[in-house]
């Protein structure tokens, strides 16, 4: 798309969740974008570096031969007081994984795009989400898009709630690999000046740059006060459940787009639903409507914000509901179903009443996800109504036997 | 085997997680000075004054700014943070050998 196309605001354009992400990446306007190019991200970043190359942002743009230094790179310039992104996927992912437990622990608010891809081997570059599910316990905040409007709107919000001083913690803003980032939608961007009124300027507490107040980064921190540091950390994470929801209502006054931990989604008095992450939600509420149309009270609830994970509010959306499908993009592989599954069912256990459950894992390495597979969910659903009986909890959806 | 419980008095004492700056800074620069390290070292460099020429390469190549000036000249070893790793020793020039590697007991 035109580089300046975004400079008015318009009323809709047709972006790629790549193109829409690197738009919202050049509104917000860091001062640092340290990055290395993978598949299906690469797109973020070469469009980036074209804003920084033809004059549209002043970013310090750092092409680094790693993902390793990218995110190095990143939290040294987020220490030193900058503004700092990056963007990654999959294996990237996976090879910045030390640093990223030291941007959380450092707490740096750096927000990092992320789209999901497999991860090796055999060797994949389509979608699935067990690269973010490896590093939900790393420290970082995660959410979730559905699609291309959301992960533009996730990431400009993403740096109020990363920067706000009761958090300073990273945030990682996911999106479906090809399904998202290189589908094209309509997008209704926000004017360059809304955004850049809404992100507003960074002012960290410290800096590594203030000759006059000089500090140590990264210090030995040994029995006596690491536990001390963790718990901080711990704090923040559930300080961040506010400023989600305080950044979201901010957000909404803005663009007229309400953003919550969760969408539910015609769940007010479903007897049965679906828990699902990203792009496949969409095709979830297609089948809901399908089945709202026939009588069938069927709902869904799609994750926004995966950590902190809202496990109160989720007791609170799904007690009612009599029987629940979760769906997990990504096998933990601990033969005890996916990451969603386990932290639901968890979330669930101290419900007065406790829906049943079952758990799919589905379209990994990007296998299409269908509305025949989706339709079979639900009618696995009806059947565990019927019966009150969970006949498979553990189920793999759209793999050859 | 019984264990004797250590009281938990001092620890009480050192500052929480609520009052302690977050990330584990140190809201002050130099602070490496005050941890001595000194004590992990299984061999010490013995440095000999007559024998020096002061070409600074020790002070150069020192790791851990072990190496102390005095009046811009070389005037010896900071044993409370030198790791005895040696390296001054193997870069002292060999035709002077003004550092000696010696095992460290005490
Ligand atoms: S032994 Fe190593 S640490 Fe000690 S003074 Fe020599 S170079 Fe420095
Ligand atoms: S390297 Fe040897 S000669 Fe040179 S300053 Fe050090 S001790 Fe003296």
């Amino acid at each position: 798309m035109g580089n300046s196309a975004l400079n008015e605001a318009v009323k809709s354009v047709a972006l790629t969740g790549n193109e829409a992400v690197a738009n919202a990446m050049r509104q917000v306007h860091p001062d640092v974008v340290a990055a290395y190019p993978i598949t299906p991200q690469t797109e973020i970043v070469q469009i980036f570096s074209t804003f920084v190359a033809d004059g549209l942002v002043q970013t310090e743009f750092v092409p680094v031969e790693s993902e390793h230094s990218a995110m190095s790179a990143t939290v040294g310039a987020s220490a030193a007081g900058a503004r700092a992104m990056t963007a990654t996927s999959a294996n990237g992912l996976a090879l910045m994984w030390e640093v990223l437990y030291i941007a959380a622990g450092l707490r740096l608010p750096i927000v990092m795009p992320v789209v999901n891809r497999a991860l090796s081997a055999p060797i994949n570059i389509h979608c699935d989400h067990s690269d973010t599910m490896g590093a939900r316990d790393s420290g970082w905040i995660q959410l979730y898009s559905e699609n291309a409007q959301e992960a533009y709107d996730n990431v400009i919000q993403a740096v109020r709630i990363a920067e706000h001083p009761e958090v300073n913690l990273p945030v990682m803003v996911m999106m479906d690999g090809f399904i998202i980032s290189h589908g094209m939608e309509n997008v209704y961007p926000l004017a360059d000046e809304e955004v850049r009124k809404f992100v507003g300027e960074r002012k960290p507490h410290y800096t590594l740059l203030d000759a006059d107040n000089p500090i140590t980064v990264g210090p030995l921190d040994l029995q006596d006060f690491y536990f001390e540091h963790r718990r901080q950390q711990a704090e923040a994470m559930f300080n961040a459940d506010k400023v989600v929801k305080e950044v979201a209502d901010e957000f909404a006054k803005l663009s007229g787009r309400q953003y919550d931990f969760f969408e539910a989604y015609q769940l007010d008095d479903a007897e049965m639903a679906i828990v699902v992450i990203g792009s496949t939600a969409g095709t979830a509420k297609y089948v809901v409507n399908e089945l709202r149309a026939k009588g069938v009270k069927a709902g869904l609830l799609k994750i926004r914000m995966f950590r902190p994970f809202p496990a109160a509010r989720l007791r609170e959306a799904l007690t009612n509901v009599p029987a629940v499908a979760v769906m997990d993009r990504a096998d933990s592989l601990a033969a005890c179903g996916g990451p969603l599954f386990g932290d639901l069912r968890a979330a669930l256990y101290s419900a007065g009443k406790r829906p049943l459950m079952n758990n799919y894992i589905y379209g990994l390495g990007g296998r299409d996800v269908t509305l025949d597979h989706i339709r079979t969910v639900y009618q696995d659903l009806e059947e565990m109504l019927r019966t009150g009986e969970v006949k498979r909890e553990i189920n793999y959806l759209g793999v050859r036997e | 085997m019984a264990v004797k419980e250590k009281p938990m008095a001092q620890e009480v004492q050192k500052p929480g997680w609520k009052s302690i700056p977050i990330g584990g800074l140190i809201l002050r620069g130099g602070s490496a000075e005050e941890f001595q390290t000194g004590d992990w070292r299984t061999e010490k460099p013995v440095w000999d004054g007559e024998k020096c020429t002061n070409c600074y390469l020790c002070w150069v190549y020192c790791p851990d700014m072990s190496i102390v000036l005095e009046d811009g000249k070389v005037a010896g070893v900071d044993y409370d943070h030198c790791k005895g790793c040696g390296i001054c020793a193997a870069v002292c020039p060999p035709k002077v050998r003004a550092i000696e590697m010696v095992l460290d007991r005490e």
